[in-house]
């Protein structure tokens, strides 16, 4: 059982009556090296990682390594009960569990590449906040993740999760429209509504450029982290509503991939423009790079 | 195309920050410290590009240091690596080239002396993804992942010694997926680099000495 796009994606879904999820699964298990357990023990463990990066940097806040970052992820969370929080619980929840997982990576902590280590907080933030607040279990989170593997599978094959090939509309773009559709299928949405979904969050983050602050996966990496989970749940909230995304997802995919090809090479990775290329990212970079 | 599994995507487990600076980085030390026959008792990582620049906020340093003690990509000693080599009696050092060009902006050299007084002089990039290549054996050029079992002889380049290798790799039924020869000079020193998607028996080790044109040999199980 296999797929190649989100077009035959949805074909072995409608053909089998299965949720993306199991299709992916039983892709692995018939095309890949692993079997049913090993899946199972796998997913076990990147959730375990998860849920330990999400609430690790609430406890004891760290500095990065470069030093850009470290603390926020508290602070975001303590802000949730304030009155002055504009969020509500599920988007607020999940900014700070993305940022969390930011900063243990910019820590040198351990974390699941989601699909990539510069948006790795995204896929468990949104999860893990969702989680939270419907109350739901470890096998629907195990779903979720399925399901977004499915999007990210398809965004690695056809078009580019690399920040350095088609900036971070390329990372937090895909790591975002893959929460999305793990969210959509976690609320019980149909596979069509989870592609639309995905479509969506790309479309949104489209352009979104790679610019970090000396070169480093700290700023602003984690805020684009936060964005790319409201974004997120916004695309599944759209989705769930009924709200179908006129524009296919794989053509979608296809024109982030062509958008990311046309950034100039300042915008991808290479610390030279955007925020990094400001007078302040500048100095930034000097200071932490000693030169 | 390579099957791209589900934890290609979610995955790989890893310490952070940077699936190129700081996983790519402990992957090739990891993949260099398996080819040396006895244990480490120093190491000199040269960083080159990208990585002579930002390997402080990488922890490049920390990950080449924690895959040269033997630490996987996903071991949380590796933000420790400094004081898990004192411990483990590993010495090392570390030379910031920022002048040098090479061929990729990810490259680290990596000089290690055995505890027997081994040498061994590994170049490696980081190619992106956490996905590394070794490309220059001591002054040698090279290529190959460190995916598959590899074997790789040493040896003078004279008639006979590659069919005796491939002779040797047939008699133990071992499936060849990649095999390369890289040479300096005609006579001189070559490499022969086999990869296979299986474990390549060790016993194979002895009979590949047997031709007398064979220097030394390096197996990494995958």
């Amino acid at each position: 059982m296999d797929f190649i796009s989100g077009q035959t994606l949805l074909e072995v879904c409608e053909k089998e009556q299965l949720p993306i999820s199991e299709v992916m699964r039983q892709r692995e298990i018939t095309c890949g090296t692993l079997d049913e357990k090993q899946v199972q023990d796998k997913l076990k463990e990147v959730l375990r990682i998860m849920k330990e990066g999400v609430h690790e940097p609430l406890q004891n806040p760290k500095k990065s390594m470069g030093g850009l970052i470290g603390g926020e992820a508290k602070l975001v969370a303590d802000h949730e009960t304030k009155e002055d929080s504009v969020c509500g619980t599920v988007l607020s929840r999940a900014i700070a569990y993305s940022m969390a997982v930011l900063e243990v990576n910019a820590s040198m902590g351990l974390i699941v590449a989601a699909p990539t280590a510069g948006s790795s907080g995204v896929l468990p933030g949104v999860l893990l906040a969702v989680r939270d607040t419907k109350g739901l279990s470890d096998e629907i989170l195990y779903k979720g993740l399925l399901n977004a593997s499915a999007i990210g599978y398809i965004l690695m094959r056809n078009a580019s999760v690399s920040g350095a090939e088609a900036g971070c509309q390329a990372e937090v773009g895909a790591a975002s429209a893959m929460a999305a559709s793990a969210v959509v299928e976690m609320m019980g949405g149909t596979p069509k509504m989870c592609l639309s979904a995905a479509s969506t969050a790309l479309s949104n983050l489209l352009g979104m450029v790679c610019d970090p602050i000396a070169g480093l996966v700290e700023a602003p990496c984690q805020s684009r982290n936060a964005v790319g989970v409201a974004n997120a749940i916004t695309c599944a909230e759209l989705a769930l509503s009924g709200v179908e995304n006129v524009i296919p997802f794989d053509e979608m995919a296809e024109a982030m991939y062509r958008v990311g090809k046309s950034l100039p090479f300042e915008l991808r990775e290479t610390a030279m423009g955007g925020c990094a290329g400001t007078p302040t990212g500048c100095r930034l970079g000097c200071d932490i790079c000693g030169k | 195309m390579n099957f791209l599994s589900i934890f290609d995507v979610i995955g790989p487990n890893m310490i952070g920050p940077s699936s190129s600076h700081t996983a790519g980085a402990c992957s090739m030390a990891l993949l260099a410290r398996k080819m040396c026959p006895e244990p480490v008792k120093k190491v000199v990582f040269t960083l080159y590009g990208s990585f002579s620049k930002t390997y402080h906020g990488h922890g490049t340093d920390r990950a080449l240091l924690g895959g040269m003690l033997g630490f996987e990509t996903d071991d949380a000693r590796i933000r420790d690596a400094f004081d898990w080599a004192k411990k483990m009696g590993v010495e090392y050092e570390y030379v910031i080239d920022e002048k040098t060009v090479t061929d990729h902006p990810n490259t680290a050299d990596m000089e290690i002396t055995g505890v027997n007084g081994h040498h061994l002089s590994v170049r490696g990039e980081s190619i992106g993804g956490g996905k590394i290549k070794i490309v220059r054996i001591n002054g040698i050029d090279v290529e190959f992942t460190g995916e598959y079992s590899t074997l790789i002889v040493r040896q003078i380049d004279k008639p006979g010694v590659v069919a005796h290798i491939t002779q040797c790799l047939s008699k133990n039924d071992v499936n060849i997926a990649f095999m390369r020869l890289f040479r300096e000079d005609k006579g001189a020193t070559a490499f022969t680099v086999v990869e296979s998607d299986e474990k390549i028996p060790e016993e194979i080790l002895d009979q590949i000495r047997e031709n007398n044109n064979v220097q030394d040999l390096m197996l990494v199980q995958m």
